[in-house]
């Protein structure tokens, strides 16, 4: 019997030739990323061990993405802590660069790694065929500590991606689609691992859109095979990967599905839960105060692109907020170069410092009591953006910019 | 014997301690807002030894492991559910906080009622019956037996 990536890359890790979904394995890890989330409390831990050490200190990536800049005296503390232990223990400190994920992929994530993060998002690592899972601080700090963890390995959902999506369709859509297929716990302690010939046409950014949001099906880690796309963005960031791991034939699946890509189409996940996922379509009543554009799910390069072709020569709605929040210095920096900022502000928009933004409620442009807010952040849990009486959607970057141009949901075909 | 604190389904990490208090310096500054967008009064009312009792997928959402911690320091004995998200399953676990799987429990008690629970039998106790909960799988159960990962790699090392 063969084995899915899953399998194979927990089985490197763990110096086996073979493992099964439901074994419990002890691995040696690729990468342990911590951001401004929690390494304060892991900090705490560590301080109060019997005997304090770092098994690999180049192992350890830590960034300041959460509340970046510091909002408050609390926050400026809790970053002191995190930068000057980096600085004690030469801990490469990444601060104000970016989003955690969209760092780790424009230049530590390699195929075949296991990598942990404390931070649910992680599983977005797949998108280079990296087994990448989030962790709370305790199993990060034994995994600083040893360098290794322990891990059950998961059983696979199996998605065979076919044909590819239409004009105005993005891969936000299809990841919600299938969050809203297998429910928001459908994939619970699992690995969803996508593949077939639909994958060629997804680029770099809509397959860690995918991966990054598996997570919200309950998921391990989402994973896609590595085709020539993926070592060709290997290769313009000078990496290698570590080993090209594809299942096996006759790998063994919990279950397969078959999706046609052509079938999908826009959807928003309405409040409070993201596998409440509808058709755009039937929520164009809904009024927006809000629209932000950015996150470690859709804040690259591709979604700013897609954002200023809907609105450029158009106008943010009257008492609307659009919030742009590029996922990482060089997505910033580039925008900037191809004139995407200027047809942003021009606009209306508020262009504002790589960082989690609005998607996590803690950061600047949260939303007040009885507000709406439509976003490509990850989450619309009940408060998520602020105030426990808000209201989130989630939606693609062309339709919620649409709908900072219409001041209601909308799709980009409306304008 | 606690009291039954009852909470619904796909609870996520947001409910349980919203982000802008996550960086909060310690535990105990933030653990007065557990709960805070679904029972304001939550960490006032809970004692010491009283259980939270969910539907499915209990847990879901952030890694955030201030959620187990924030718990736990409020008193709560353990938390029943009738699933748990992975994370948060394991990250309770490792801070020593017992989670039960009971897909029972949650359809036959109220907010307020008392049980009582034997996790060595696998066993909850309510309203004069004895339910049959899941017991943990023997390396999670040897990590919460130690008192926590951190107890257990302290005597490792």
């Amino acid at each position: 019997m063969g084995m899915t990536i899953a399998e194979k890359i927990i089985a490197a890790a763990a110096g086996k030739s073979c493992v099964r979904a439901g074994d419990i394995e002890t691995v040696t890890l690729d990468y342990m990323m911590s951001n401004d989330g929690t390494t304060h409390l892991t900090i705490d831990m560590y301080n109060k061990l019997v005997s304090p050490h770092i098994s690999d200190k180049d192992k350890l990536i830590w960034i300041v993405d959460h509340n970046v800049p510091s909002d408050s005296v609390k926050t400026a503390a809790s970053h002191k802590k995190m930068r000057d232990f980096a600085r004690e223990n030469d801990i490469t400190l990444w601060e104000g660069r970016g989003v955690c994920h969209q760092i780790m992929m424009e230049h530590y994530v390699c195929p075949g790694q296991l990598i942990f993060g404390a931070d649910s998002h992680t599983c977005a690592y797949g998108a280079l065929g990296a087994f990448g899972t989030g962790v709370g601080c305790t199993d990060y700090l034994y995994a600083m500590v040893t360098g290794q963890s322990w891990l059950l390995v998961p059983p696979t959902l199996r998605f065979n991606l076919h044909g590819q999506l239409r004009d105005g369709v993005c891969a936000r859509d299809l990841i919600l689609s299938i969050i809203k297929m297998i429910s928001a716990s459908g994939a619970s302690y699992k690995a969803m691992e996508f593949g077939g010939d639909g994958l060629a046409s997804l680029s770099i950014a809509d397959r860690i859109c995918i991966c990054n949001l598996c997570v919200e099906a309950g998921a391990k880690t989402g994973l896609m095979e590595v085709d020539d796309k993926a070592l060709a963005y290997l290769e313009e960031r000078g990496r290698v990967p570590k080993q090209v791991f594809a299942p096996d034939a006759d790998a063994s699946y919990e279950q397969v599905y078959e999706i046609d890509l052509e079938d999908i189409v826009p959807v928003v996940a309405k409040p409070h839960f993201v596998d409440n996922v509808v058709p755009a379509s039937e929520c164009r009543d809904v009024k927006i105060d809000e629209a932000f554009l950015g996150s470690c799910s859709n804040g690259r390069i591709e979604d700013l692109r897609a954002g200023a072709k809907v609105i450029k020569g158009r106008k943010v709605a009257p008492k609307v907020r659009f919030l742009v929040v590029p996922a990482s210095k060089e997505v910033y920096i580039q925008a900037a170069e191809e004139g995407l900022l200027e047809i942003f502000m021009e606009a209306g928009a508020i262009v504002m410092n790589p960082n989690c933004s609005v998607c996590w409620g803690s950061c600047q442009g949260v939303i007040g009591a009885g507000e709406t807010l439509i976003s490509t952040g990850t989450r619309n849990f009940k408060g998520r953006a602020g105030s426990p009486d808000s209201f989130v959607y989630l939606a693609s970057a062309p339709t919620v910019t649409a709908s900072a141009v219409m001041g209601r949901i909308a799709t980009a075909d409306q304008l | 014997m606690g009291k039954v604190f009852r909470f619904g389904k796909d609870v996520d990490t947001d409910q349980i301690i919203a982000s802008q208090y996550l960086l909060y310096p310690t535990i105990d500054e933030m653990k007065a807002h557990t709960f805070e967008s679904l029972d304001k009064g939550f960490s006032s009312r809970v004692n010491e030894g009283d259980f939270v009792v969910a539907a499915e997928n209990f847990g879901c959402g952030s890694s955030r492991e201030q959620a187990p911690a924030v718990l736990k320091a409020l008193g709560v004995k353990a938390v029943i559910a009738k699933s748990f998200a992975r994370i948060f399953f394991r990250n309770a676990i490792n801070i020593g906080l017992p989670v039960i799987v009971c897909g029972e429990l949650y359809d036959i008690v109220s907010d307020g009622d008392e049980i009582e629970l034997d996790m060595d039998e696998g066993c909850i106790k309510t309203c004069g019956r004895d339910i049959a909960c899941t017991k943990l799988p023997p390396k999670m159960q040897e990590i919460l037996n130690q008192g926590g990962l951190i107890a257990s790699l302290n005597r490792e090392v």
